[in-house]
């Protein structure tokens, strides 16, 4: 199984890597950042795990073009039922995305940042992508800008992503090697013929990594992505994370393939598997050794719109958009007072916990092998779900929740370490229910989701679904509402340990094996 | 002699910014729901190109034929898995 091939610990004391903040290090919180580096991420929902709890985001669909195949892509991207990368429901001229970019963050003053994510590559659209940005850093200067892609075409087009103030890039890098780099990438179009296979590969990984290096060069924030894929590029994964950790990248995002037939790609058409939830941890802790990962990405559309776990879209399209009438000087100066809150929330939060970082990532070039866990073995581990709606807090009613953010918790006494692990879908990929595929019980679905945790925490739950989760082994909790969610997981995890209900250490550990 | 775009085309716009005779038309839904090819301007890039630019970007086997009407892409040309091989490999991905 994929765990062997990742030379991951054994031991369950030296499993998991250090970089999260479960570590209860020092050395990881956001403070210990240059300063540079803290003002670019502090409030980036897509960078920092703390920001996207108070922060939101948008993409635009402005990009329709792709000048390479993967094969876990299907160019055909128009489903307003589903919700992942490539997918958009409307696509935009520069125009109509300048207009909606400043409606949202008028309706939306949480939002911070201004994302191109496709439906294709943003740069093999150079010139609807730098006309969006542009008008943009003119009209709505504190609005962050992003830009993800494939990296084929970055490196001619460097010079004009710094020149339009875009300091974070997003980069996807599913390998380095062009015998892997062939199984996910069927073609590319280069100089003006298609070219493929592992040649094709090959210029793709180089122009990849030229890219990276001329972006880190500049100062320019990197975020790689890669795609998890069982068999082809799991084991190959940590060689990615090293190779661009060395050149700069600030934070590695290994995603789970997402591959159902329904959706027409190559991979879900000819039935390649996904990673299992384990899989993609297991993944992710191995790589944490030398890289910060990110957790918390929900895979969203490239027309997403509002905080991280939620799609706003529909309330912006088109036509709603030309419909609104918006002072854009006002709408500034709330997003200004809006985000003083939010500053003044988080600092609260963090004065409360004073032990705890405020972050679950670090800058690569500063990462050291931390010391070991604090004395784990007398600990057991459990996970949670937590439902939230944002702010950092228990908020949200377990029936209303359309994800649940696992965390994990281990130690003793005021000892116990809690980190993120991940963010889980309820209704993964599709919102179509009934109307495209078998219908679940909903309920049913959901405990699916929650397979591996031990307790639930949310504001309320009904009676029907606390007997559910009862009847499926779970542990429901209604009793923390509003409390911030680290302290709420400690103390359910105290109480549990306290009263004998959780797993042995060793059973735990050869449950997350 | 002209390139002509059919209906299995995913209107992606990868082709449109890539013809250098202005050729290609996007959609206009409803009378038109793909992309189409302009027969009176198309070259079929000769002069400009080695080969035909919209088919050597267009992500989809078969949407694009040439002036005998065969697809330039045909079947198992861009997933690099001919016909005869598609059992075989698909064994070989649902192993994984």
């Amino acid at each position: 199984m994929a765990l062997e091939a990742l030379d991951q610990p054994k031991s369950p004391a030296a499993g998991g890597g250090c970089s999260s903040s479960g570590c209860g290090s020092g050395s990881d919180k956001l403070a210990h950042l240059p300063e540079h580096i803290r003002a670019k991420v502090h409030n980036h929902p897509c960078f920092s795990e703390d920001a996207h709890h108070h922060y939101a985001r948008m993409h635009v669909a402005v990009a329709p073009a792709c000048n390479i195949q993967c094969h876990y892509c299907n160019r055909k991207y128009d489903c307003s039922n589903e919700s992942r990368p490539g997918v958009v429901s409307e696509l935009l001229t520069p125009e109509q995305a300048v207009a909606k970019t400043l409606a949202v963050a008028a309706e939306i003053p949480q939002m911070t940042v201004l994302g191109i994510a496709g439906p294709g590559d943003p740069l093999a659209n150079p010139e609807r992508t730098l006309a969006t940005f542009r008008e943009l850093s003119a009209k709505a200067p504190d609005i962050k800008l992003c830009v993800s892609t494939n990296g084929l075409a970055l490196p001619e087009l460097v010079d004009e992503i710094c020149q339009h103030n875009i300091d974070h890039v997003t980069i996807t890098i599913n390998c380095v090697d062009p015998e892997i780099g062939a199984k996910i990438y069927p073609w590319i179009f280069w100089n003006n013929r298609r070219i493929k296979g592992v040649k094709a590969a090959k210029i793709l990984i180089e122009q990849q990594q030229k890219g990276l290096q001329m972006l880190c060069d500049r100062g320019v924030l990197v975020k790689v992505n890669s795609v998890l894929i069982p068999g082809v590029n799991d084991a190959h994964l940590k060689e990615v994370s090293r190779v661009v950790k060395a050149k700069g990248a600030f934070l590695h995002n290994v995603m789970p393939l997402i591959a159902e037939p329904e959706h027409g790609t190559f991979y879900g058409l000819m039935g390649q598997r996904g990673p299992s939830n384990e899989e993609l941890q297991a993944l992710q802790d191995a790589c944490a050794g030398d890289m910060a990962m990110m957790r918390h990405c929900r895979q969203c559309r490239a027309d997403a719109v509002g905080m991280l776990g939620e799609d706003r879209g529909a309330e912006f399209t088109n036509e709603k958009v030309a419909a609104m009438d918006i002072d854009y000087e006002a709408a500034m100066a709330r997003r200004a007072e809006v985000h003083a809150a939010i500053e003044a929330n988080r600092t609260a939060q963090q004065q409360q916990r004073p032990d705890q970082p405020s972050e679950t990532f670090v800058p690569i070039t500063s990462l050291k092998r931390s010391k070991p866990r604090p004395a784990p073995a007398a600990a057991p581990t459990a996970r949670f779900a937590v439902a939230t709606t944002g702010s950092g807090v228990i908020n949200e009613h377990f029936g209303h929740a359309r994800e649940f953010l696992i965390y994990e918790a281990a130690g003793v006494g005021e000892g116990v370490d809690v980190r993120f692990l991940a963010a889980r879908k309820v209704d993964l990929y599709c919102a179509g229910g009934d109307t495209c595929g078998e219908a679940e019980d909903a309920l049913g679905k959901t405990i699916r989701t929650l397979e591996g945790v031990t307790g639930v925490l949310c504001s309320k739950i009904g009676i029907e679904p606390w007997d559910r989760l009862e009847a499926a082994g779970l542990v429901p909790n209604g009793e923390h509402a509003m409390e911030p969610i680290e302290d709420a997981v400690a103390a359910v995890y105290r109480e549990l340990l306290a009263e004998g209900r959780l797993d042995a250490p060793a059973e735990a550990a050869a449950l997350s094996a | 002699m002209a390139y002509r775009i059919i209906d299995s085309c995913v209107n992606c716009w990868a082709c449109e910014p890539l013809c250098p005779s202005d050729a290609i038309r996007p959609a206009e839904p409803p009378a038109m729901s793909h992309f189409t090819i302009d027969a009176r301007a198309c070259t079929e890039c000769e002069g400009d190109y080695a080969d035909p630019q919209c088919a050597s970007i267009c992500p989809v086997e078969g949407a694009i034929l040439d002036a005998a009407g065969e697809a330039v892409n045909p079947a198992g040309s861009l997933t690099g898995i001919p016909p005869e091989r598609q059992a075989q490999a698909m064994a070989e991905i649902r192993a994984r």
